[in-house]
């Protein structure tokens, strides 16, 4: 236990903690001692009892994926005749219907789809831009990583074309656990941590703004939650990019790994552990589409200061069974019940 | 800095705590003004450590609601029915039998079992279904009938209560739930359950049946109308009767669930709440050994949490519940023994497997071995 106060000073002096102390927290740590650490360092950044959300909705362009990776429970194969590609239709009105609820921005992802070429993302773009006035978060690294192979360009030029055509951010999503001998075992189709990071940090160098996610509670080992997360604030040191951490739980139901859902206690503990790694990243999401509303609104008091969106659609995480609905009104009340004042906010964290 | 608090108010109310100090009305109710959650919850982490250290409690149990009909009609339920609806119920002996002899291999040592009050049953029924009950799960508990059923069955049988409770008894009552409490105000009363009996007369029924030697649960339904200070008064005044009776098992505090009621228009109850009432109980009711985060109202994850809040019981398997799930309860209509074992496991305690009266069955999975002769923990 001595050595656990010394690393729990260490937190409350506001010196940043290494992998090894992150993970004797993890795994030693009261939950309310956790919880307590996260608090101290959430109110430090963000002194105001506000929480943010944004109005935004999942648009899925496409579901056919090469990656084919055993988490998921949404991609289809080319040649399964089950997948789509999104028409301008359906597109435009997902869009207007977004904008009319409110709504600043689309996060715009689909899959690994080999049969769209590097036109049919920049027409994509430039066709939203043209029509609608709205803020596209969109193509996780994996999505980019695989549309710079396949159209043999640079990191840096798929980008830099996005960037023109309309692109204004880009999603964490795609970083799974960001420890290469996980993502061979879950993901082995997909690009490894190294590209990952290295798109990130291209996007943030030509100054544009992402997110970082994780997925855990699948393969990885508790020391992995930790090697990711030193990763992404390994880069954060470098290049400040990223506007928010998000760690949320995988979902078992209709995927290719057996075992049950991480419990929620386990989340708690990661998310205030991720509070309190992150001395370079100001905002820590809660995750109520995996976690139901009741925990997400607990995540609050866990060092989580942003709930999210409220996804006025979301389809990859439904696919695995799970289907929390939250109306912006809910989502008002469950912030404003925890004793906080809710709040819109854009995607670079802007209140509205 | 201050590492425990992030309300200076709750400083003192935690010298208190310490010294084993009884709570006041005004530090109830400072406790349920405060917005800082993880201050109450670690003062009553601290009250439940003293008391159970690691371990939470299960039971494997089955409930049984015999009949739906209800002449009560109370404004926040979803499950009662009037005799001749569409969907209204009466479970008779054969029916009991076969849903007990559904489940006769499981290790079922609990039998909960609440129904409503209906118009044309006689005592006969009550007597015959505990003794059905008892013939066919003898080594079972029999957990039954809430103190509104209780004063219900002493006018039908012309009995007092504690004559009635003596008759009981005799066919297999062994315990007794403490639904039925609702909140302990004339004023909600009158709003929401005006056929029901009231504070006073609830608390009479509990104290005649501590008297007749059956311990009982105690329960709070939170969430509806009631103020902050009328949940303060009803946890003191179940810590009065506990002080005189020590009848109290366990206190359960009940989360409103609204859908298909006369009140849909409130929303549910929202985690800070559920996670406060039961923290709140841990530290009010001094006297209790026991609070229970009963996973049907609150989520299994939320009460997984609620471990770290005060709570150290988690109710049961359950299979399966028929009440809150008519009002919308989006949790599980019951669990396995592994289903429970390993949420405890998760939330970082001990699991611990009870009967009615909290004796060990099972320790970490492990059969306790005074209960093997009785074939409990099988």
């Amino acid at each position: 236990m001595r050595h656990l106060d010394t690393i729990i000073d260490k937190v409350y002096q506001g010196e940043r903690i290494r992998i090894d102390e992150g993970l004797a927290l993890f795994q030693e740590a009261d939950l309310l001692t956790l919880a307590g650490m996260a608090e101290q360092k959430r109110f430090e950044l963000h002194p105001d009892k506000i929480i943010t959300f944004v109005v935004d909705r999942n648009i899925n362009y496409t579901n056919i994926c090469m990656s084919g990776c055993k988490f998921c429970a949404f991609y289809k194969t080319p040649d399964s005749g089950e997948g789509y590609v999104i028409s301008r239709e359906s597109l435009h009105e997902k869009i207007q219907e977004t904008l009319d609820l409110g709504g600043t921005q689309i996060l715009l992802q689909g899959g690994m789809n080999p049969n769209l070429p590097l036109e049919y993302y920049i027409d994509l773009l430039q066709d939203i831009k043209a029509n609608f006035k709205i803020h596209i978060h969109g193509f996780s690294p994996p999505e980019i990583f695989y549309i710079a192979e396949k159209s043999s360009l640079s990191i840096e030029s798929v980008i830099s074309r996005f960037r023109e055509a309309g692109l204004d951010s880009i999603p964490g999503g795609g970083a799974e656990i960001l420890c290469d001998e996980v993502r061979q075992k879950v993901s082995p189709n997909k690009c490894m941590s190294g590209p990952w990071l290295e798109v990130m940090e291209t996007a943030h160098n030509m100054g544009m703004k992402s997110s970082a996610t994780m997925m855990f509670g699948h393969v990885e080992t508790p020391r992995n939650i930790f090697e990711h997360m030193d990763k992404i604030r390994e880069l954060q040191d470098r290049t400040g990019g990223f506007t928010a951490f998000i760690p949320w739980t995988f979902q078992p139901g209709n995927t290719r790994i057996q075992r049950t859902g991480t419990a929620a206690v386990v989340y708690l503990r990661v998310l205030a552990l991720a509070r309190i790694f992150f001395d370079n990243i100001d905002n820590i999401q809660a995750s109520w589409v995996t976690q139901g509303e009741k925990i997400a609104q607990t995540a609050l008091f866990y060092g989580a200061n942003d709930m999210g969106s409220t996804m006025i659609e979301e389809n990859v995480v439904a696919s695995a069974g799970v289907d929390f609905m939250l109306p912006e009104k809910e989502l008002r009340r469950l912030i404003e019940t925890a004793g906080f004042t809710p709040r819109q906010r854009d995607c670079y964290y802007n209140l509205i | 800095m201050n590492r425990l608090f992030r309300d200076d108010a709750l400083k003192n109310i935690y010298n208190k705590v310490k010294k084993g100090i009884r709570l006041s009305k005004e530090d109830g109710l400072t406790l349920y003004k405060t917005q800082d959650l993880n201050g109450v919850g670690r003062m009553a982490d601290h009250v439940r450590r003293q008391r159970h250290g690691n371990d939470a409690f299960y039971v494997y149990n089955q409930h049984l609601n015999y009949t739906n009909i209800c002449k009560n009609r109370c404004l926040f339920c979803a499950y009662a029915v009037d005799e001749g609806d569409e969907g209204a119920y009466l479970w008779d002996m054969d029916e009991i039998e076969q849903r007990l002899m559904a489940r006769i291999d499981e290790p079922v040592n609990e039998l909960h079992i609440v129904g409503g009050l209906h118009p044309s049953l006689d005592f006969d029924y009550f007597t015959r279904l505990l003794e059905t009950v008892k013939r066919i799960r003898p080594n079972a508990k029999i957990k039954a009938f809430t103190s509104v059923e209780i004063d219900y069955l002493s006018k039908l049988s012309g009995l007092s209560v504690k004559e009635t409770i003596g008759v009981l008894k005799k066919s297999g009552l062994d315990m007794m739930p403490g639904g039925g409490a609702e909140v302990m105000s004339e004023r909600v009363r009158k709003k929401l359950f005006p056929k029901k009996v009231n504070a006073q007369r609830w608390l009479e029924i509990m104290e005649a049946v501590h008297q007749a030697g059956i311990p009982t649960n105690a329960t709070m339904l939170y969430g509806h109308i009631e103020t902050l200070e009328e949940r303060v008064d009803h946890l003191i005044s179940l810590r009065e009767l506990q002080d005189k009776t020590g009848g109290f098992s366990a206190f359960i505090p009940l989360a409103f669930h609204s859908k298909n009621t006369a009140l849909s228009h409130l929303p549910s109850s929202n985690a800070m709440d559920d996670l406060k009432n039961i923290a709140i109980a841990r530290l009010m009711l001094d006297n209790f050994d026991h609070i229970k985060a009963y996973w049907v109202m609150i989520t299994e994850k939320l009460a997984q949490v609620a471990l770290a809040y005060g709570a150290d019981d988690l109710d049961g398997t359950i299979i399966e519940e028929r009440i809150t799930h008519e009002a919308g309860a989006t949790s599980a209509k019951g669990l396995t023994r592994d289903d429970m074992e390993r949420m405890i496991r998760e939330s970082g305690f001990v699991p611990v497997e009870r009967d009615t009266f909290y004796n060990e069955l099972r320790r970490d999975g492990v059969v306790m071995e005074d209960s093997k002769e009785t074939g409990h923990g099988e």
